[in-house]
């Protein structure tokens, strides 16, 4: 197997006007080049100003390194090129969800799930930005989307969730559905965690994949002050936990697998 | 050279273990490899590179410390990663059925002996 990254700025040297820059800027990004993969989208958008992918590509890159203004803002042109696009509804309503604006995040959320009315995870948090919301915003929502799934029930009524401050499920978008992830010095860090997680479980799934391993099951990495462990409980959530490093990692394994099917019955039941 | 063809050979040797090679973490090109037959060294690299990046970037968002081994758990094997010093990984992919506790302590001194 040769590298795909060499073989595609090879394609993309041999023909500088070809659109494989976009397969080369996810490649790069995927493989934690973001400097890299921001050249290749700048050079993109700089040749094909008024191609959508191209301006979303350049919007997931600068989103990763953390300039969420100039993501937002190549995110809204893509918009504009190409109404109702998915990706950059869902990542505009990803940075206004982070930035603490559940309210701004729901609009373009709404407009994801319009487009993809079948994704479990964006229903799932369109339900949870509604319940964050105060009444009078959520029955606006409610309204204005009669045929979403309608409501985020059992959350508090499902233990691991209750009682661990070491367990997140997230969704697809890393959207955090249940749970509260907190540092050994005692900080809520499950946003923090979330951002990065999204990207962990796609790089398992693709490290397993191309090695021929099959389905991934499971990521761990210990470290001398504590233990985390991925997993996906269903194809389209993840779920984290993360322990003190006194915890052995073969029974943090199988605490994993009772909370992933705890997370299961509980997602059955919100369907 | 001669320790780093100890080192590999010292995981190897495990059963079950197909292979071990070292990284270069920055880029995830292979920097030396002891590999069974059919297994793409350049990608197992390349993958195990980025995964461990990941991981690394999750487990210090999680407040802790740079992780000592990182595990990928699949259907049909398992990758191991550990760091050697600041800028390689010592990666090992392993059968399904492998004594996994005896890899990681293996791989684990063996990182020890190329760091040293």
């Amino acid at each position: 197997m040769t590298d795909p990254i060499r073989e595609l700025t090879a394609q993309l040297a041999s023909d500088p006007q070809s659109l494989v820059f976009l397969e080369l800027g996810e490649a790069l990004r995927n493989r934690g080049q973001p400097a890299v993969a921001y050249k290749v989208a700048r050079m993109g958008v700089g040749r094909y100003p008024e191609l959508a992918a191209a301006h979303d590509l350049l919007a997931r890159i600068l989103a990763d390194q953390g300039d969420r203004h100039a993501a937002a803002e190549a995110w809204r042109r893509v918009l504009e090129l190409a109404p109702g696009h998915l990706g950059a509804n869902k990542g505009l309503a990803f940075l206004a969800f982070r930035a603490g604006d559940p309210e701004g995040a729901l609009p373009f959320l709404e407009s994801a799930l319009g487009a993809a009315p079948d994704d479990e995870g964006l229903a799932i948090a369109v339900q949870r930005v509604r319940l964050a919301l105060d009444g009078s915003a959520a029955r606006r929502a409610t309204a204005a989307a009669p045929s979403a799934p309608v409501a985020l029930r059992g959350a508090e009524g499902f233990e691991p969730f209750e009682e661990a401050r070491g367990v997140v499920l997230l969704d697809a978008q890393g959207l955090r559905l249940a749970g509260t992830l907190e540092a050994p010095d005692g900080s809520d860090v499950s946003d923090a965690v979330a951002a990065h997680l999204q990207g962990v479980s796609r790089e398992a799934s693709r490290a397993a994949r191309l090695l021929d391993l099959g389905a991934w099951e499971s990521v761990t990495a210990e470290s001398t002050d504590g233990h985390l462990l991925v997993l996906p409980p269903t194809p389209s959530t993840v779920l984290l936990l993360l322990r003190d490093a006194r915890v052995p990692v073969g029974r943090l394994g199988l605490i994993a697998e009772q909370a992933a099917r705890a997370a299961r019955r509980w997602l059955e039941r919100l369907a | 050279m001669r320790n780093l063809g100890e080192a590999l050979e010292r995981v190897t040797r495990v059963a079950g273990i197909r292979g071990a090679m070292l990284v270069a973490e920055a880029d995830g090109l292979v920097v030396a490899e002891a590999l069974a037959e059919g297994l793409d060294g350049a990608a197992v690299a390349a993958l195990a590179a980025s995964l461990t990046l990941r991981l690394r970037r999750t487990a210090t968002s999680a407040g802790l410390a740079v992780p000592h081994v990182v595990q990928l758990r699949a259907e049909r094997g398992t990758v191991l990663s550990v760091p050697v010093g600041d800028d390689l990984l010592l990666v090992a992919v392993a059968e399904r059925d492998a004594n996994l506790g005896l890899a990681r302590l293996e791989l684990r001194q063996a990182a020890v002996q190329l760091g040293s």
